[in-house]
Order: structure tokens, then C-alpha cells, then sequence
């Protein structure tokens, strides 16, 4: 398994982890009124931290663990990172153009909060997805 | 699924050259083994410059490890 696809792996699954918790912690306030009014933000917040952290550490360890392997990054990796982004980076104009809509309609800020969330989650979810496939099978010329 | 029809004959050089391992390949042209195992497969094609770099590492000529089948092979020539 090459480095790029380690990486892969440890944002997917640290995203889906913080994701996945955040959802169902604010799922579990919810009571019996308007869903806009279950308190989210700092969930979101540390969800969202958490996240990165986790996914910091997971890099330092890949390279302590791989200091050669975590020096050398060839073109191949370079193609996969860049396809793979691109693949996520619709995802993050989505979740903002969404976002700028529901504003200009004037939803409740708890929606426009987690439709960005959405948009970054996805964003990393199907990019990382995206290289772990390309690691392994043909990669587009372009 | 191939995404080129660049063929070449990477396999077969490497144990013409003493049996060289994809490991050592990789080490003398400064790319990941896995990089290797995928432009032998087909299923990667290498930039022009790595290209060379695993010719002269096989000690031969860009074309006798790349090639790509003639026009006349079913493709028409493009303009």
C-alpha cells in the first residue's frame, strides 16, 4: 500500500468517524420541537477539530513509522492527489453554492451550518475514496 | 480497464538484466514500486522523463521498452 493511499485511508475514516458522531449526537437532542433549535455548534465545532487532529496525528505516525516511504512522493502519487481533489472540490462548490442559496432564502442558520459541513464531509469522504480506487486500478490519461 | 495502448516490455527486460527485482527498478529510476507494478500492467503511463529513466535503467532504448501499435492497427490516424 503506497503512502498516498495510507493517507487515504486515515482522513476517510477520521471523517467518517467525527461525521458520523456528529450526526448522531445533535440526532439525539432532538426533541420534540423544530430541529433548528437542538443545540449543534460546539459538536460541530469539536467535531470538525477532532477530525483534523485526528487526522495530524495519523500523519505523524505514518511517518515515523515510514520516514523513507514519507519523503518520496513520485508523479504517480502527484496524479492520483490531484484527480482525487478534483473530485472533492465539487463537492465543497455544492455544499457553497447551497449554502449562498438557502442564505439568500433566508433558512435558519442551523441549516446553512450543516449543509457546509455536508459539503466538506463529502468533499473529503469521495476524494479519498476517489485515490483509494485509483491506487489500485487504471488511472485516466489526461 | 487499460487507459492507453502503449504497451511495453518492462517484465521482460528486467529478467534480461540479471533477474532486477520491481523493488530495485523503482530504486534506480526514483519511483515508488508500486508506481512500477502499475506502468507494467498498463494501467499507468509514465511521463516521457521517467519514461527514459527506465530505458537507461535497462540499459536500452526508449523504443525497445515502449511501444504503440501503427495507425493501420485499427485506429485512424489523427489530424
Amino acid at each position: 500500500m503506497t503512502l498516498t493511499e495510507k493517507r487515504a485511508w486515515c482522513l476517510l475514516l477520521a471523517t467518517l468517524g467525527a461525521y458520523t458522531w456528529y450526526v448522531v449526537t445533535v440526532l439525539s437532542r432532538v426533541s420534540g420541537g423544530a430541529v433548528q433549535e437542538t443545540p449543534y455548534a460546539t459538536t460541530l465545532l469539536v467535531s470538525l477539530g477532532a477530525s483534523v487532529a485526528v487526522n495530524i496525528g495519523a500523519e505523524i505516525v505514518l511517518s515515523i513509522l515510514n520516514p523513507r516511504g514519507a519523503r518520496r512522493k513520485d508523479e504517480r502519487d502527484r496524479t492520483i492527489d490531484r484527480l482525487g481533489d478534483q473530485v472533492g472540490q465539487a463537492f465543497v462548490i455544492i455544499g457553497g453554492v447551497a449554502a449562498l442559496l438557502m442564505a439568500l432564502a433566508q433558512w435558519h442558520w442551523f441549516w446553512i451550518a450543516n449543509v457546509i459541513y455536508l459539503g466538506f464531509a463529502l468533499s473529503a469522504v469521495l476524494s479519498c475514496i476517489a485515490k483509494i480506487i485509483m491506487n489500485h486500478a487504471a488511472i485516466p490519461n489526461p | 480497464m487499460k487507459p492507453t495502448r502503449i504497451t511495453n516490455a518492462i517484465r521482460a527486460l528486467r529478467f534480461a538484466n540479471n533477474e532486477m527485482t520491481q523493488a530495485e527498478l523503482a530504486e534506480r529510476v526514483g519511483v515508488t514500486r508500486q508506481t512500477i507494478i502499475a506502468i507494467e500492467q498498463g494501467k499507468y503511463s509514465p511521463s516521457l522523463e521517467v519514461a527514459f529513466l527506465i530505458a537507461r535503467a535497462l540499459g536500452v532504448r526508449l523504443d525497445d521498452v515502449f511501444q504503440y501499435p501503427d495507425s493501420s492497427d485499427g485506429d485512424e490516424e489523427r489530424t
